[in-house]
């Protein structure tokens, strides 16, 4: 294909305003699938990620339109991938940028929109579903000619739901965005914009070609990491898997690398060609780093192997997870795991459950403390609280830049939350007459708590929210310890700001009081730094606990019910004698909040 | 093989089916009183094999055995073996002085009324037949037929009951000098019309069971009764054991052979319960054949956890020959050190806290 004749573009949209039914769509006027073979979303190829709405892995799609060559690269649309965003919008000249009518611009899009900007991309505003009641076009199209300074004529109505006016989207594509720049003659370098992994054929990457060309069987090698593999077979989705002889410059496409390890082909790392090697690698490239800790233990700690085998398999095709073994004393055998943020601990938490079948207990999450001991020249990376030292020199916590759009009468609110969150105040603009757009710095720490859902209640689900790390500041923090009937409890130790330590050590003793059932005796819940007890809460002794009746006719059923008990027991965790159910060990996601509010 | 010594009877006709109740039970069907005795005489015929010459007790459960038609009642008294202790259940409403001497003639030697409670609004609630002055009537006609073995069934845990209700209830009852109480709480099944029309209700009295149950006791051992078993009351009486001997034996594992619909049996390690379908029960016995039932057979362990679990809701001691390898030594341990049981080495004995958290006690104690 003639190099100018390629468009290569992605969507960026917030979950939900549209971004897989316009796909779906393209791929229909385009003619590459037939309406009938059209499994709605068809971009989405895990049931997760179709249940969530939300994309995880990005894949690339060839349409051809009026004589030219269109890739649609498909981004991830959550906080916790912007790398891989930022990996997807490299590969691409153009996005469509899609805002639903009737919400107008979101956090999580503009974060997505800036990264396009600053890729230097051509962004073709998109207003979607202007066929809803709801719709307030004019307004959605303001926004967004406001926010990049366009005409808002220039700004796409369509709907994808209809199909209506989504010719003019691609017409606008060939007109707008410009063709590949790459040099043809050139040594080959590509940009693996993604991987995933198939257990016949390896790891399969998803490149754009920036200069040269590339050739099936050619040994081939990537940059950064060295790896070293033959091209087993190169070619692109249309949707399905379509082989080539070649890929070359501007081109968008796969290559089955036959490798059995995803690490050993990272995301940004540029491929070349081992007999016509490039000298310098495509920019961009980072190791990108969990941010975000939480130990998983298997409920049945006769489930450990079988954990531990799932983690090796997700890793395969999640290259950001990262695991170790941890032992707790109140939890036995498991991992510390790191992810990319919240959402990716949920997702992986749940392809664990449902892919694996595994019943699990996660811990609450934490982040990454940098810790100087005394006597000690370096800082260390701390990942659990429990090997957090209880002295120290200095301490260092992650940070982030968080950004919230907010309708203005929540501004003070969002103002109240970031404070007791102990944020810092940056910036703060108006979208429009009525919407914020408010800038925070903000520890991370604070945010892997309920600061989500808090948002979400404060300001009555309309505030998005988006963030990006922006590294390491010192901290006053200190290590806070819970003892249950008088032992620690490992798993339940957090690091809380100094400052907040005895308003959140009161409130997490006083949510477990909730959490822990009472016993048959009493059990002291105490809160403590150091040997300093700061909180204490009793769960009194259960005063009856017998079955009513047990006569002839129903021995065996009353018999069941306390088999039933016993195993419900072992189920529970035992600390200290004390049974400890499940969600006492994430109690301390609900103490976030500031104040006693809750 | 032949040394059963105790037989329960069941008879599931009522009135009218109360909505706690989670009993096989039929509502009405007057018509078929004479076939259902007739069943339970084959079915008895049947399983006569199994019986010892001589029976300890013959136990009359319900339904309300005492709806069942009188004539068929007396009937079916007159037909079954002799034994020590005759119970038969009934409701208030039904003892007539007529049927207090009918019982008193074909042998009945102890008669449990299901009482429930003395407030007309909270009969109303348990849709009660009865009203409280129907209770003492029945006590009255009992005694003077000669009846000098009467149990009360009390319940607690009503909606809208308060624990003045509750005092109220324990001082109605004890007036009536009974030799024996039964106190249950309320159990509400999940997903029964009652569950559903009373649940916020519930949710509050369940908060009360503790305060309640606490009470019973005091206020029942404080009048001088015996608590001899979780629920169960009696009086001390220097010539006469008054606790009930057949439910007694249940507690203490002894084999039982029941009869009926529904009925349970448990004898040499095997239980077997008849199928609670009232028409099949009439058609196999008018056939001959024994009613359909399901088996479930008690493995040796299984029935050392039973006779823990059993043998801990009485006030005597619990002889643990035999029974060492069905306890946890650390849960045993446990329960020791927080006084909730007292390791004798051949008896294991729950103190009074222990009585009260008796159900955790024993999850605890279970291997």
């Amino acid at each position: 294909m003639d190099q100018s004749k390629i468009r290569n573009f992605s969507i960026i949209a917030h979950i939900d305003h549209g971004k897989s039914t316009l796909a779906d769509r393209i791929l229909e006027v385009t003619d590459t699938v037939a309406e009938r073979d059209m499994r709605a979303q068809l971009l989405d190829s895990m049931d997760l990620e179709r249940e969530r709405g939300i994309t995880i892995k990005a894949q690339a799609v060839r349409v051809a339109w009026k004589g030219h060559e269109l890739n649609l690269i498909d981004t991830p649309g959550h906080v916790d991938f912007t790398y891989e965003v930022s990996r997807s919008l490299q590969a691409c000249e153009g996005a469509l940028l899609v805002v639903d009518a009737a919400q107008g611009i979101e956090a999580q899009t503009l974060a997505n929109a800036y990264l396009a900007i600053e890729n230097g991309l051509e962004i073709v505003p998109v207003v979607n579903k202007i066929d809803l009641p709801s719709a307030d076009p004019e307004r959605a199209s303001a926004e967004v000619a406001d926010l990049l300074g366009d005409d808002p004529a220039k700004v796409v109505r369509i709907s994808a739901k209809t199909g209506l006016n989504v010719g003019d989207v691609l017409d606008a594509i060939v007109e707008r965005v410009p063709a590949p720049a790459g040099d043809p003659d050139a040594p080959s370098r590509a940009l693996v914009f993604d991987s995933s992994y198939d257990q016949y054929r390896g790891v399969l990457a998803f490149i754009r070609v920036v200069d040269g060309s590339f050739t099936r069987r050619e040994e081939l090698q990537t940059m950064a990491t060295g790896t070293r593999f033959d091209a087993e077979e190169l070619g692109f989705f249309s949707p399905t898997m379509t082989p080539v002889e070649s890929l070359s410059a501007g081109e968008v496409g796969y290559v089955v690398t036959g490798l059995k390890d995803v690490s050993r082909l990272r995301v940004g790392d540029t491929i070349t060609s081992v007999a016509r090697r490039a000298s310098k690698p495509l920019p961009g490239y980072k190791d990108v780093k969990p941010m975000v800790f939480a130990g998983l233990y298997p409920t049945d700690s006769d489930a450990y192997p079988e954990l531990r085998d799932a983690l090796e398999r997700l890793k395969l095709n999640d290259g950001a997870l990262f695991y170790e073994p941890e032992v707790s004393k109140a939890l036995g055998f498991g991992f510390r795991c790191g992810f990319l943020g919240l959402l990716h601990m949920e997702i992986v938490r749940e392809r664990l459950e449902r892919e694996f079948d595994l019943d699990l207990l996660v811990t609450a999450p934490t982040v990454a403390y940098r810790v100087r001991e005394r006597n000690d020249t370096e800082l260390v990376e701390v990942h659990n609280p429990a090997d957090f030292p209880r002295e120290f020199e200095e301490v260092e916590e992650p940070y982030v830049k968080a950004s919230i759009i907010v309708p203005k009468e929540y501004v003070g609110a969002v103002m109240e939350l970031n404070n007791e969150r102990r944020g810092t105040f940056d910036h703060m603009e108006y979208l429009s007459p009525e919407r914020v757009h408010l800038k925070y710095d903000l520890p991370l720490a604070e945010i892997v708590l309920d600061y989500y859902d808090q948002l979400k209640s404060r300001t009555r689900g309309y505030a998005s929210f988006d963030y990006d790390p922006s590294g390491f500041e010192p901290g006053k923090l200190v290590r806070v310890d819970v003892l249950v009937g008088g032992e620690l409890v490992d798993a339940l130790s957090l690091i809380i700001h100094r400052d907040f330590a005895y308003e959140r050590g009161k409130l997490l003793v006083e949510k477990l009081r909730e959490e822990i059932p009472r016993q048959m005796f009493d059990v002291a819940i105490q809160a403590a730094i150091g040997s300093r007890v700061i909180a204490r809460e009793t769960v009194k002794a259960r005063r009856k606990d017998v079955i009513a009746k047990c006569y002839g006719g129903d021995i065996s059923r009353k018999r069941k019910l306390l088999e039933k008990q016993k195993k419900g027991k072992k189920r529970m965790k035992q600390v200290g004698g004390v049974e400890v159910p499940q969600e006492a060990f994430l109690a301390v996601l609900s103490i976030g909040q500031g104040q006693k509010s809750s | 093989m032949s040394d059963t010594r105790h037989l329960y009877v069941h008879l599931p006709f009522c009135a009218h089916r109360c909505g706690y109740c989670d009993f096989v039970t039929v509502a009405g069907r007057s018509g078929q009183h004479r076939d259902y005795v007739d069943a339970l005489l084959r079915e008895l015929e049947l399983e006569r094999a199994s019986l010892a010459g001589e029976l300890e007790t013959v136990f009359l459960g319900g339904g309300t055995p005492t709806f069942t038609a009188l004539p068929e009642l007396v009937r079916l008294l007159e037909a079954l073996p002799a034994a020590a202790e005759v119970t038969t259940e009934a409701n208030p409403e039904t003892v007539t002085p007529e049927l207090a001497r009918a019982l008193r003639d074909a042998g009945v030697t102890r008669v449990s009324l299901g009482a429930q409670t003395f407030r007309p609004e909270l009969l109303r609630v348990l849709e009660r037949v009865a009203g409280p002055d129907d209770v003492r009537r029945a006590v009255h006609h009992l005694r003077d037929a000669g009846c000098d073995n009467i149990s009360l069934d009390l319940i607690y845990g009503i909606p809208g009951q308060s624990p003045s209700d509750l005092a109220a209830d324990l001082d109605d009852a004890l007036a009536l000098e009974p030799e024996h109480l039964s106190c249950y709480e309320l159990e509400a099944k999940p997903g029964t019309r009652f569950t559903h029309a009373w649940g916020a209700e519930l949710d509050r009295q369940a908060d009360a069971m503790e305060d309640y149950f606490e009470r019973v006791v005091a206020t029942l051992t404080g009048a001088g009764y015996r608590w001899y078993e979780t629920a169960n009351f009696c009086r001390p009486d220097a010539e006469r054991d008054l606790r009930s001997r057949h439910n007694l034996a249940y507690w203490l594992g002894r084999d039982y052979l029941g009869i009926g619909i529904g009925a349970v049996t448990t004898i040499d390690g095997l239980r077997r319960r008849n199928s609670p379908r009232l028409g099949r029960y009439l058609e196999a016995l008018a056939a001959g054949r024994a009613p359909e039932r399901e088996l479930e057979p008690l493995d040796a362990d299984v029935r050392a956890r039973e006779r823990v679990m059993l043998g801990l809701r009485l006030d005597e001691p619990l002889p643990l020959a035999g029974l060492r390898h069905a306890l946890d030594p650390a849960g045993l341990a446990r329960v020791e050190q927080l006084g909730l049981a007292e390791d004798a080495g051949d008896t294991l004995t729950l103190t009074e806290r222990g009585r009260f958290l008796g159900g955790g006690v024993t999850a605890e104690l279970l291997a």
